[in-house]
């Protein structure tokens, strides 16, 4: 039995008070084994990304817990949270979120800056992770002379750059042409399949969602295919 | 995230926005300059003082006088008769020392001697030129150092009748230069109470240096102020008031300051005014102080101002980076280094803003300096307007930082406390 990397036990997320309440996420139940690709899909307002957040630790479930590893997220600290999101989780979104005045290596090594990681080490592995993406020409450019799909491919060096052992991409491929979105998806899947790294994929692509190990398909808060391994 | 990145970072998105950043560090250049300046007089202004009184010695004498209390009430005294009073003129009566006070003062314990402070009021004093001028004449306390142009201190205990004069009094009554007026003669001519003149001839030993110390008056020894004191209460009626307008208590050399406290308050409570001569200079230096403090209080309301500027302009930036400060919490970065981040930014503005503001302040300080010694400080030598020391610049400097820290807080502490996925969702 593979291990799982993430699991979620009776999982709810309510957002407001008692009349106004709003239940984004019903009993959610999965788990996600090492070396998985796994696809969230679902409608606009299904619960698609405030579960990936919660996925990622980035909010806290109103009920249900989340595990990863073997350890429950509840029982951490804040730091601890901030440690497993720096060195476990990378992280690619459809806005990118580069800083666009400021170098393309100063963008892919801030995982590693936030890990404290000395700025000569840090550049070497900025460099090597844009040689793994084909950008090692544009390290000195500015974020925000690339064009999509490079800015994309320097998210995806910057997600790498500490190592994780997951991804999680909100919509990765959101903002680009399909020409582009596949050199994306084609790189996400190589990095799956050649470093075993844990894929989650936010998405309304079916096509993307396809080639996908797994499609966890939810509709208003609840799963209603693929939860089960 | 190691904090030489967090202090290079800080910096770096300071001058992301350059216009707005210089606007605000001028603000704080402006209040920092200000202090510097104001600052700068202050310690110019006391190092003078401390010099002089270095230069003054005597430190082992007390001048006592009656309560001032007593002449100048809050409300009306109940007469006695053993209370004796003169009058100083604006219808001031002010109390007089009696013989039975000077032995009073003299059984404090810690006092070696008292002797009465004798006081001559001359009508004029004439020189070479005959050129009669007024003068003003203080008895000489042995152990001063009045700083002297030229020659030496008068001595107390010759029985010639010797005088320092001030240093303009040396060119009005004839003499050349003040090394010209060592050893010869000036008379000074007084008149007793019964209404006869004398005139009393006097060797100058010295010329005072101009200072602010000396107050323009002359210095003159025992012999002399004995004879003219003498005279001048000659024929005095019986029935007209007797007595001395202070005593100079002596103490042991070298005595510390507590026993001098003691001793000044022993003297306090049997109802005496007791001050050494650096207390009377030390009121001087006091309302120096206060117009320094007031002037310092103006400047530092002109940094809260300039405070206000840095909350506006960190507030702005939170606002603008919030994406970033989204990605870099949900990349695992605490809010506390998020905090420290803003903190530094807020300091730093406070850093160059006082750096300038200080580089200006000496900058100006110094023309200031150079302007004033050849004008109107011309009369005080060695009188700085302003001086600047490392340390109280730095004071300054970490004042300021203090400021802008504090200003700090309120952006840096909204910046720490965003949501990472709201702020990645804020568009």
């Amino acid at each position: 039995m593979p291990t799982n990397v993430i699991s979620t036990d009776k999982l709810t997320k309510v957002y407001g008070k008692k009349e106004t309440s709003f239940t984004a996420l019903d009993d959610i139940s999965i788990s996600i084994a090492a070396g998985e690709s796994v696809a969230i899909v679902g409608k606009s307002g299904s619960g698609k990304s405030t579960l990936m957040h919660i996925l990622a630790l980035l909010d806290r479930p109103t009920s249900g817990t989340v595990k990863v590893g073997a350890r429950d997220a509840s029982k951490l600290s804040a730091k601890q949270l901030d440690s497993i999101r720096n060195k476990t989780f990378g992280f690619v979104f459809q806005q990118f979120f580069l800083n666009g005045n400021d170098t393309v290596l100063n963008n892919v090594t801030l995982p590693l800056k936030i890990a404290g990681v000395p700025r000569k080490l840090r550049n070497e592995r900025g460099l090597e992770m844009l040689k793994a993406v084909e950008l090692e020409d544009k390290v000195d450019s500015k974020a925000n002379d690339l064009s999509g799909g490079q800015k994309q491919r320097v998210v995806i060096a910057r997600a790498l750059a500490n190592n994780p052992k997951i991804i999680f991409a909100d919509e990765p491929t959101g903002n680009l042409d399909s020409r582009t979105g596949k050199t994306i998806e084609n790189l996400l899947f190589s990095l799956n399949k050649k470093k075993g790294i844990t894929l989650v994929i936010v998405t309304h692509d079916e096509e993307l969602a396809a080639r996908c190990d797994r499609q966890l398909k939810i509709e208003d808060g609840r799963i209603i295919s693929g939860g089960k391994q | 995230m190691k904090l030489i990145d967090i202090i290079r970072d800080a910096n770096n998105n300071l001058f992301r926005s350059k216009a707005r950043t210089i606007l605000t560090i001028i603000a704080i250049f402006i209040g920092a300059m200000t202090l510097t300046i104001t600052n700068g007089i202050g310690e110019g202004v006391s190092k003078y003082i401390d010099k002089q009184l270095g230069n003054l010695g005597a430190e082992d004498v007390i001048v006592v006088q009656p309560k001032m209390e007593d002449a100048f009430s809050t409300g009306p005294k109940k007469y006695d008769a053993d209370r004796v009073s003169t009058d100083a003129g604006y219808g001031i009566a002010m109390p007089l020392l009696q013989d039975k006070d000077i032995t009073d003062v003299a059984s404090v314990r810690g006092v070696m001697s008292a002797e009465p402070l004798l006081s001559a009021a001359a009508d004029y004093v004439v020189g070479p030129n005959n050129e009669k001028y007024q003068l003003t004449i203080a008895a000489y306390i042995s152990g001063t150092n009045l700083e002297l142009a030229s020659g030496r201190l008068p001595d107390n205990g010759s029985s010639n009748n010797e005088i320092t004069l001030p240093f303009e009094y040396a060119a009005a009554l004839g003499f050349d230069t003040p090394q010209n007026a060592v050893d010869k003669q000036v008379t000074i001519s007084i008149t007793s109470a019964s209404g006869e003149k004398q005139d009393v001839n006097a060797t100058v030993v010295g010329v005072q240096e101009k200072s602010l110390v000396s107050l323009g008056g002359a210095n003159v020894n025992e012999t002399l102020i004995r004879n003219l004191s003498a005279f001048q209460s000659k024929g005095k009626p019986e029935t007209a008031p007797q007595g001395y307008m202070a005593v100079i208590a002596r103490v042991q050399k070298g005595v510390s300051e507590t026993e001098m406290t003691r001793i000044k308050n022993d003297l306090r409570e049997k109802g005496y005014q007791a001050q050494t001569i650096q207390d009377r200079i030390g009121l001087f230096k006091q309302v120096i102080g206060a117009i320094i403090a007031v002037l310092n209080f103006f400047a530092v309301i002109a940094l809260i101002a300039a405070s206000f500027g840095i909350v506006n302009t960190l507030l702005m930036a939170v606002q603008e980076r919030t994406k970033e400060i989204g990605l870099m919490k949900a990349m695992g970065l605490s809010g506390g280094k998020i905090f420290l981040q803003f903190s530094i930014e807020a300091i730093l503005l406070g850093f160059w803003g006082s750096l300038l503001g200080s580089i200006a302040g000496i900058g100006i300080g110094q023309i200031a300096n150079h302007y004033a010694s050849d004008t109107f400080l011309k009369d005080l030598p060695g009188f700085m307007l302003t001086s600047f020391t490392p340390a109280s610049v730095a004071v300054i400097m970490l004042i300021i930082m203090a400021i802008a820290f504090i200003a700090g807080t309120v952006p840096a502490r909204r910046a720490s406390r965003k949501n990472p996925i709201e702020a990645l969702r804020y568009e």
